[in-house]
């Protein structure tokens, strides 16, 4: 009696340790934004991760380039409803997980002659509030002196990309164990693992064929001459282009749209395009060094919509389109529920 | 029967319309189904016909099964459209070219000299040009003259919806050539402005903005396709003269029949 009663004891504790059950194997493709808070999620639930990615340094994908604007009311303008849902409960995740969330709103501008492209903006959005030149110069005195006129949408956030995928991959090593393998393309047959993510973005065209490129330019800028507190968007018929303002007077300028899957090449035509707007925001934006230019192609479906699609144990997470950081967190959430508690989410998997 | 033809090719829609600026490949494809058009014009950036995966959108274009009419937008010189009309001849395999020529990025008013340049060269090298141009009479002239057989005058600059800014320019323009396929091409911003073209006598309407920046899109298709058919109709029909005065449809008592 002694012994067995030991024995079950010991074997309790052994329960506990491990989570009180068997630790379910998750391997996540790909160390994106996708990929990273996909791992998060499984984490979370108690899922034993290993994150693989091709690259030896995890986020230098599109997720590198990316904005971080956290903007669920603007993208309203365009975008279909969905990514609006997605990107409150998105938004909640990045501040209950992370410090460096900036919630200060998003300013949406347009030069005098393009004021109808607001009021069209306006008219297709909400949560805004039209603001006249002393609430412009309370907000951003540095842009009072050339717009009069302005959207404010005040419960919008920003964060930077690059310091999150950081402090993503610290927190998953750190609190949770998640294995990286890094310079390893692997493909889901050579893992030995409960469930697959599969979260490559662009790359994932092998197998999902309707996923096309659309490729985005963009620059970071450095400047002690222009002081913004949180991003500005100017609307353009045809260049519509938004600043991002980062530390230690970097500022982020973004970003192209265009039908391709190059990644290879930023044009000049791209680059007028990106400073011109940049220095119709601020005249000082023409003397700023610039520290960098990227280029990457986002992976999208015929409807700009993120999908999960399941093939037997492999979850395909992708489409996130430009809206990576504002729809990776809730498509991840819906993912980890479909493997951890059986559910479905109709809205995602098309 | 109220056939159109553009180089000796029947087309079943008097609405053509482009294809940039919608909120995504769906959205558009619902609003080509929608307005029933039977061309589609594809601005070509060069950057998007090379290299693998380079060709996804034209691929859902071309899915479509329409009519496709490239085109040289955001080209500011004769040899910039040049070069990208001998691209989308590769790409769409196609003789046809809307050819656009721009003066200032600002305006995006048509340079007339170098459109006219560009179109002998391109006729010359076999292609069908769609040229588009302002509404001045000697430059439609030129244009026909090195080889184009379509004219596509603006209504307004491109992107504005203002509609028909010179009613007179452009009914002058249908009056001098009454046996060119003219098209108004740029400036509708909604669709009784394509009933007003259409009423005027011109063959036929190219949309863009208006269909993809509207808030539903597809809605809008079918709305322009509505009008441009009621426009045809109508000038087919033979309108009735306005006046000044109201006039009776019964005779008034104590009036003489005048």
């Amino acid at each position: 009696m002694d012994e067995s009663s030991g024995f079950l004891s010991s074997f309790q504790a052994f329960l506990i340790t491990t989570g009180n059950r068997y630790a379910m194997k998750i391997a996540v493709i790909g160390a994106g934004v996708m990929g990273l808070v996909t791992a998060h999620h499984c984490a979370l639930r108690g899922g034993s991760v290993t994150v693989y990615e091709r690259r030896p340094e995890t986020g230098r994908g599109c997720s590198w380039y990316a904005g971080g604007m956290l903007a669920a009311w603007c993208e309203m303008e365009s975008a279909e409803p969905l990514i609006g849902e997605l990107g409150l409960e998105s938004l909640s995740y990045w501040k209950t997980h992370f410090s460096h969330v900036v919630e200060k709103g998003t300013l949406v501008i347009a030069p005098p002659r393009d004021l109808p492209d607001l009021k069209r903006f306006a008219a297709r959005t909400h949560a805004h509030e039209w603001l006249g030149r002393d609430a412009v110069a309370a907000l951003e005195p540095d842009l009072a002196e050339r717009f009069e006129t302005a959207l404010f949408f005040a419960s919008e956030a920003h964060l930077d990309p690059r310091v999150t995928l950081d402090a993503l991959r610290q927190k998953l090593i750190a609190e949770y164990g998640v294995t990286f393998v890094m310079d390893s393309a692997v493909s889901p047959d050579d893992i030995n693992a409960d469930h697959i993510f599969d979260c490559r973005g662009y790359e994932a065209r092998d197998v999902l064929k309707d996923l096309r490129g659309v490729k985005g330019e963009m620059l970071i800028l450095r400047t002690k001459e222009v002081n913004l507190s949180r991003p500005v968007r100017l609307l353009h018929p045809r260049i519509p282009v938004y600043i991002v303002p980062r530390a230690d007077h970097h500022f982020m300028v973004g970003a192209t749209m265009i039908e391709s899957g190059d990644r290879t090449r930023f044009s000049a035509r791209s680059m007028v395009e990106l400073l011109n707007a940049a220095y119709a925001v601020h005249p000082a934006f023409g003397e700023a060094e610039i520290v960098e230019t990227g280029t990457d192609v986002r992976p999208a479906f015929a409807d700009n919509l993120p999908r999960i699609r399941r093939d037997g144990k492999i979850l395909r997470l992708n489409g996130l389109y430009r809206h990576g950081y504002l729809g990776a967190p809730a498509l991840a959430r819906r993912a980890a529920e479909i493997v951890f508690e059986g559910k479905s989410f109709p809205e995602v998997e098309r | 029967m109220d056939p159109l033809q553009f180089y000796g090719v029947t087309v079943a829609s008097r609405l053509l319309l482009g294809t940039a600026q919608y909120p995504s490949p769906a959205i558009l494809a619902d609003a080509i189904t929608r307005s029933e058009a039977d061309i589609l014009t594809v601005s070509l950036r060069r950057e998007s016909t090379g290299g693998s995966g380079g060709r996804d959108f034209w691929k859902l274009i071309s899915a479509m099964g329409k009519k496709i009419l490239p085109n040289t937008a955001g080209c500011h010189s004769a040899k910039e459209a040049i070069t990208t009309a001998e691209m989308a001849r590769d790409v769409f395999d196609t003789p046809w070219i809307k050819l656009e020529v721009i003066g200032n990025a600002d305006t995006l008013q048509p340079d007339v000299f170098g459109l006219v340049e560009a179109a002998r060269e391109l006729c010359a090298q076999g292609f069908q040009v769609f040229p588009y141009t302002t509404d001045d009479l000697i430059v439609a002239e030129k244009l026909l003259s090195v080889g184009c057989e379509v004219l596509m005058p603006w209504g307004a600059p491109i992107g504005s919806g203002k509609g028909l800014n010179n009613r007179f320019a452009l009914k002058a323009m249908r009056a001098h050539f009454p046996n060119v396929p003219l098209v108004v091409d740029a400036g509708l911003g909604v669709p009784s402005h394509a009933a007003d073209a259409m009423e005027l006598g011109y063959d036929a309407v190219l949309l863009n903005t208006a269909v993809a920046k509207a808030g539903d899109p597809a809605a809008m298709a079918e709305g322009f396709a509505l009008a441009v058919k009621a426009g045809r109709l109508a000038y087919r029909a033979g309108a009735m003269e306005a006046r000044d005065m109201a006039v009776p449809s019964t005779p008034v008592f104590g009036q003489p029949f005048v």
